[in-house]
């Protein structure tokens, strides 16, 4: 109390620089509750701004709480929209966001986006309306063309003077309005530093948008255009690369070939990050004998990833050089290298930190990485063959493993065949450190193949020992007794995900009332219904939102849900049986969303969408 | 589990449904899945076959059977899109014929040859037979190719050489990366029963 107090007597300036050091939005928005004085500082000293649902709050609000926001991210659709869940046409959209704060004269600098629809005439209005706009992230987005990044890459120059301070954006700005009192000729334009494309649907319009990049382009610090499935120009990226001297990150896609990406190299030994295009060649020729080289003078690289499509194995030695140096390296695209060549790789790893890779890589690859890899942090082991029958998966076995020879591990994804009882209690005991962990057995059922018991002791066990978890994604034969274990040890959980699982709704009962730091609670083809739902309808203010799928939930229940609590919005999302007022409320709905807000139902729900 | 039958079909035709598999089987795999899943309903899409799934709640303890082929779930594994789209079917050079290469043993040059131009492994054999001009004879599980002086291998997926043969037509389709004739000692000690 004492401290308070005496810290309102400083001057909002020295509050101001306090706040400077708070980093994170959480510890922002904890500060700003203390007291009016604090909020007012805070809100006008905060330039990053967090939204994690899009719905939760309209743009307008936004800027008129922060008006000196400079950076903006955005989430959209819920996430089981990855997986199909979610109809196409569900919401999303930036639009608004980017016209509200072009409306506002919002300087902004950064725009990160997940999860949303983007237009290609949102990326226009965007190259168009912020002239310091220098970083555009978007991650699993859709609605655009090569065409909008052509807009993007158009916008993009430098003043007539050439290279200067780059990332001091304020200093080129006032240089920028010096000039213009000079000479008026000079136009306010991007300086774009980043553009990072991350597994975006993206429409190839055949374009030249690479080509694009004016000469006078030369700030690029970060270009990942991986997930396009277009042709691209070699000359015109070769050029780009050549003349961007900053450049630290750079990802290609499939159509640029070997021969490119060794010119490419040479063109920029300074990369930290690579990401390769096909990864293919003889590796008799000289065009081989010259990536070789060229990548020994990389010796900057941390992070290596690509690989996609076509893949010479024969090729693959030429990158053990930065293989010692490497901390994260993504094979999780290189489905064409056979495990003899990952675990080949791996032994020159020894550095790893995270490791994204395809479970054709086995169990006794695993073992290799576990014996190899004493600084890894992150896994995620991804199937690599979800239609067949083929052989190559992973088991507990790889897990087990892994976490004996890995003790720093805290995150992991493992996509596996089967799951023991006993290899997740093992696993409990050897790592308590996990933050994420996720698991997800192919047939989402399975039981203990040893004991044919459910996994509930397994994952209990995790929750018991893992004190730090704050993710969860469970699979495998599971009853209500691991929801009760969730409930009862899970005290930092703020995300949990859950598929056909359980038995009543006492098992959604346990989660909702244990645990209390929950954020992101989905749910999907579990027979959870209307009593767990409405229980403690106060809880679901306190989260960001609730999805369930294919559960036992009905109609009515949604409705007096919504009734009781106005700051939320609860969506029925039926494709298949439209609701409207003649609905029966005892029919069950298909899908359910619902979230906090604090601007009511949105406008632009489609039809099958009904917010109660 | 007899609200389920009720409910679908209350002429109660299960009892007298033709169905492959041991008799009672189905009833306890039938009785697992509905305690636990407690009257799910199938998302429209799903073509979640009790049956097929049975294959796969493993404990058949009957994995020598070539699996039947999955029954998709929507969004099971949860996968991105964008990655789903991304995977090449194993197969991609299906369209051309699945080429291997063929070493034996002593030979200057390799061969290659076309495992989609065969149904089943007496038939791969024969090929081979007349590609080396060599005999290596009938596969019995016990004791491999005995009595030739030669044995077919195979690497598979994880790297290992494999004795042709002992696995389903299929699974050794998908598996198979090279192939490789031993000869000689080494060809003798994989053939008597390892």
């Amino acid at each position: 109390m004492c401290l308070a107090y005496m810290m309102n007597y400083f001057p909002e300036e020295v509050l101001e620089h306090v706040f400077d050091f708070l980093a994170s939005h959480r510890d922002r928005n904890a500060v700003s509750l203390v007291c009016q004085s604090w909020y007012r500082v805070e809100r006008f000293s905060r330039e990053k701004v967090f939204i994690g649902n899009c719905y939760a709050i309209i743009p307008e609000r936004v800027i008129a709480r922060f008006p000196r926001v400079r950076s903006l991210t955005l989430k959209g659709k819920p996430h089981f929209a990855d997986f199909n869940l979610v109809p196409s046409d569900w919401g999303g959209f930036v639009l608004p966001w980017i016209e509200a704060m072009a409306r506002s004269g919002v300087n902004l600098e950064e725009l990160r986006l997940k999860r949303m629809v983007v237009s290609d005439e949102s990326l226009e209005l965007l190259a168009r309306s912020f002239p310091n706009l220098r970083s555009l992230v978007l991650v699993s987005c859709e609605g655009f063309t090569t065409d909008g990044l052509a807009a993007i890459a158009s916008n993009c120059s430098v003043t007539p003077l050439g290279e200067l301070a780059i990332g001091d954006a304020d200093a080129m700005v006032g240089l920028i309005l010096v000039l213009a009192m000079i000479t008026p000729k000079v136009a306010l334009t991007l300086f774009l530093m980043e553009l990072d494309l991350q597994e975006n649907e993206v429409e190839d319009c055949r374009g030249q948008w690479l080509s694009c990049f004016p000469d006078s382009c030369t700030s690029l610090v970060s270009l990942n255009f991986a997930c396009l499935k277009g042709e691209v120009n070699l000359a015109a990226l070769e050029r780009l690369v050549a003349r961007n001297h900053n450049l630290r990150s750079l990802r290609l896609n499939h159509a640029v070939p070997l021969d490119a990406l060794q010119k490419i190299l040479m063109q920029a030994p300074q990369l930290v990050d690579l990401g390769t295009g096909s990864y293919v060649h003889d590796p008799d020729s000289d065009t081989y004998n010259k990536l070789k080289s060229a990548v020994q003078k990389c010796t900057s690289i941390r992070s290596l990833s690509g690989f996609l499509e076509d893949v010479a194995p024969r090729c693959l030695p030429a990158i053990y050089p930065i293989c010692l140096n490497l901390t994260s390296l993504n094979l999780s695209y290189a489905s064409l290298i056979h495990s003899s060549e990952l675990i080949k790789l791996i032994h020159h790893c020894s550095q790893l930190q995270r490791l994204w890779i395809l479970d054709c890589i086995g169990d006794k690859g695993l073992g290799v990485v576990a014996s190899t890899c004493k600084e890894l942090q992150e896994l995620r082991v991804f199937p690599s063959d979800i239609y067949g029958v083929g052989s190559a998966v992973v088991t507990e076995e790889g897990l087990v493993a892994i976490s004996a020879g890995c003790p720093k591990l805290n995150s992991i994804l493992y996509f596996c065949q089967q799951m023991t009882n006993a290899a997740l209690i093992t696993v409990a005991k050897n790592c308590p450190n996990f933050i994420r962990f996720r698991l997800c057995t192919l047939n989402p059922t399975i039981p203990d193949p040893v004991t044919m018991q459910p996994l509930d002791e397994g994952f209990g066990a995790i929750v018991q020992s893992c004190k730090g978890l704050k993710r969860l994604s469970l699979s495998g034969l599971l009853t209500d007794q691991v929801f009760l274990y969730i409930g009862m040890y899970a005290e930092q959980l703020e995300m949990l995900s859950v598929a056909f699982a359980g038995n009543s709704d006492k098992g959604m009962l346990y989660v909702l009332n244990g645990c209390k730091k929950l954020k992101k609670l989905e749910i999907r083809d579990s027979p959870f219904g209307n009593v767990a739902l409405l229980a403690d309808v106060g809880k679901y203010e306190t989260m960001r939102s609730l999805w369930m799928s294919s559960c036992e939930v009905t109609l009515g229940a949604c409705k007096t849900l919504a009734k009781k609590m106005p700051r939320l919005n609860v969506e029925v999302i039926n494709e298949n049986d439209l609701i409207d007022a003649s609905s029966d409320d005892r029919q069950k709905v298909e899908k359910m969303y619902l979230y906090r807000t604090l601007v009511g139902p949105r406008e632009d729900a489609p039809e099958f969408v009904w917010t109660l | 589990m007899e609200s389920i039958v009720d409910r679908e079909d209350g002429l109660n035709l299960k009892a007298t449904e033709l169905r492959l598999g041991l008799p009672g089987r189905e009833e306890s795999e039938k009785e697992t899945m509905a305690s636990f899943k407690n009257n799910k309903r199938a998302s429209p899409e799903s073509a979640v076959a009790d049956g097929s799934k049975g294959d796969f709640d493993a404990g058949d303890g009957d994995r020598e059977t070539a699996p039947v082929a999955k029954a998709q779930v929507v969004g099971w594994p949860p996968i991105r899109s964008y990655r789903k789209n991304n995977f090449q079917p194993k197969k991609a050079e299906g369209e051309a014929g699945m080429y291997v290469k063929v070493s034996m043993d002593g030979a200057p040059y390799l061969r290659k040859i076309d495992l989609k131009v065969y149904q089943c492994y007496p038939e791969l054999l024969k090929a081979l037979e007349n590609m080396f001009k060599l005999t290596i004879g009938v596969y019995s599980e016990r004791e491999g190719y005995k009595g030739s002086e030669y044995a077919p291998t195979y690497e598979d997926k994880d790297g290992d050489w494999m004795l042709v043969g002992d696995v389903p037509w299929e699974m050794f389709m998908s598996s198979c990366k090279r192939l490789r004739i031993m000869k000689g000692s080494e060809a003798r000690g994989l053939g008597c029963g390892v």
